[in-house]
């Protein structure tokens, strides 16, 4: 660890390379990882949903143009993506394309209901290189679980849980949006994760895509936010956070493990299905839209070009939160969930654990938050599940983006 | 199992790793721990990259001042923990 | 998840290091960045 600057003689400097989070500040040659969203079609509609996901797009980057961005990737060394959705495991050329991703040095992490993952399936992700599963779940139990979810749900994800488990798989990932109705299942969860020898990864709800329509009421109130806090400094060494909650750190004195930086621009970003990159999966806008890898300079030279990237990459200063004794600790908090609720970006948090982000929304004069930029939801019919003998697509391209090629 | 490092044995970078360079020095990323390490001066990452070449850790240290061989041994040591670098039994690691 | 960090103490690396003299040389630093927001 750095030492006190009493061991120092005068004037020499500590290290002549600052430690690499400060590298990580002013934005890298190429992202370490990122998240990429291979579908905006869904067997499920979760009532929070990030993606606003449902219905494939028509424009879905097809497999050969998934491809290419794996090339691409693969020349500038981004070690692994984040792969997700909708549910990525809709799509036909899922395997095909992890198994490229994989041969080409890029590592596969991916987020699933759990839907593709059957006892062949499971076994196949046990013989495959470089690839981790993340099962999304987000009650401990049934009842809770499926109120966000939909019914069957939680079936499902417990199935797929076991059929990895039972394959060998290894380590898989539980990931948990934490609400309002779930925290107090966090023992639940981790209990389970320990079962099944997984584990589990919380995360911050987000006032993005669905989640805009039911952040008010699922949110973590302030006191469970304060619960929160203090059950991931007792557990917090074996439970991971990857969507960070670091504007918690203002709690308390302990920080929070974890690098606690927002990396969106910096160190990872997001491509969503119609190959449009943005900052992260929280920020889908097209006011905050970087660019797109269909365009000349393919997705390399968004990363490196991008002007939405550039002002990111610039240290941000406090703004009105600069004097705040805490905000070295939270800096700021989120900046898709300031967007999301109208607030400005260098304000506070919504969830502001002092209670600067409640009285900012309650100003007469805040203006109608931004609606989400892109709404791929399923129009009008009952949520189908993806249990075999139930799923009934309105249309064959509902789920396949290569429906139309047949 | 990792052995303990030892500066009189040959190492190499292991095969399951990414080395990027970065104008600060190089990412290293292990895709079998999925650990992630930075090396924060080029001359590590040239000597990271050399280690096969070398009949030993000690001896790929050796053309640096003698005041800064410690400092890089131990940086070695704990790339070695991490698994970054492997022991090179084999003798290859130098070869084409 | 915690971050490592290399250091060692050479007072020999500079001549004008004194009794309280002490340069830290940080050559490798581990990272997690599984507490980074957006990734899995």
């Amino acid at each position: 660890m750095t030492p006190a600057p009493g061991a120092l003689s005068a004037g020499r400097p500590r290290e002549r390379v600052p430690p690499l989070v400060e590298q990580f500040k002013g934005g890298l040659a190429a992202p370490i990882c990122l998240t990429w969203e291979w579908t905006y079609a869904c067997n499920l509609s979760c009532v929070h949903c990030l993606s606003s996901s449902g219905r494939r797009d028509p424009l879905e980057l097809s497999t050969a143009e998934i491809m290419a961005v794996v090339d691409e990737l693969a020349a500038m060394q981004v070690f692994y993506v984040n792969v997700g959705g909708g549910e990525p495991t809709v799509r036909p050329d899922f395997w095909e394309l992890l198994d490229y991703a994989v041969a080409n040095r890029v590592g596969v992490k991916f987020s699933t209901n759990g839907l593709r993952i059957d006892r062949e399936g499971a076994r196949r992700l046990a013989r495959t290189g470089y690839v981790d599963v993340q099962v999304s779940l987000d009650g401990a139990t049934r009842e809770v679980n499926d109120a966000v979810r939909g019914r069957g749900s939680f079936d499902m994800a417990l199935r797929a849980m076991r059929n990895l488990a039972d394959a060998g798989f290894g380590e898989f990932k539980i990931s948990v949006v934490l609400t309002r109705h779930n925290v107090a299942q966090l023992d639940d969860f981790a209990a389970l994760a320990d079962r099944l020898g997984a584990v589990l990864r919380i995360t911050r709800l987000r006032p993005s895509g669905r989640g805009a329509d039911v952040w008010e009421s699922l949110h973590p109130t302030a006191q469970q936010q304060r619960e929160v806090y203090l059950w991931l400094l007792g557990h917090g060494e074996r439970v991971l956070t990857g969507d960070s909650f670091f504007h918690l750190n203002a709690l308390g004195e302990t920080p929070l493990p974890g690098l606690n930086l927002c990396g969106a621009g910096r160190v990872v970003c997001l491509i969503d299905p119609v190959g449009d990159v943005y900052a992260c999966p929280f920020a889908i806008h097209e006011a905050i839209l970087a660019g797109n890898v269909r365009s000349l300079g393919g997705f390399a030279g968004v990363w490196r070009d991008s002007p939405l990237f550039a002002r990111l990459r610039i240290p941000a200063a406090g703004g009105a939160c600069a004097s705040c004794p805490a905000f070295s600790a939270c800096q700021g908090g989120c900046m898709a969930a300031k967007f999301f609720t109208g607030l400005p970006l260098d304000g506070p948090d919504p969830e502001c654990v002092r209670g600067h982000g409640e009285a900012a929304l309650s100003l007469a004069s805040r203006l109608e938050p931004p609606r989400p930029g892109k709404d791929h939801s399923h129009r009008g019919r009952a949520v189908t599940l993806g249990m075999p003998s139930l799923r009934v697509p309105a249309k064959p391209c509902d789920s396949s983006p290569l429906a139309a090629a047949r | 199992m990792i052995a303990p490092f030892d500066a009189a044995q040959r190492y190499r970078l292991s095969p399951q790793v990414a080395l990027r360079p970065e104008p600060f020095g190089a990412l290293v990323y292990h895709f079998g721990n999925r650990r992630l390490c930075f090396l924060k001066v080029p001359e590590l990452v040239d000597i990271v990259r050399g280690l096969g070449a070398h009949s030993s850790a000690r001896d790929a240290v050796s053309g640096l001042p003698e005041k800064r061989r410690n400092a890089f041994l131990r940086a070695l040591a704990s790339l070695a923990a991490a698994e970054v670098i492997v022991p090179d039994v084999t003798g290859s690691a130098g070869q084409p | 998840m915690d971050a490592v960090t290399e250091q060692t103490q050479d007072p020999q690396d500079d001549a004008a290091v004194g009794d309280e003299g002490v340069v830290e040389e940080l050559l490798v630093e581990e990272v997690s960045i599984d507490g980074m927001c957006g990734v899995y």
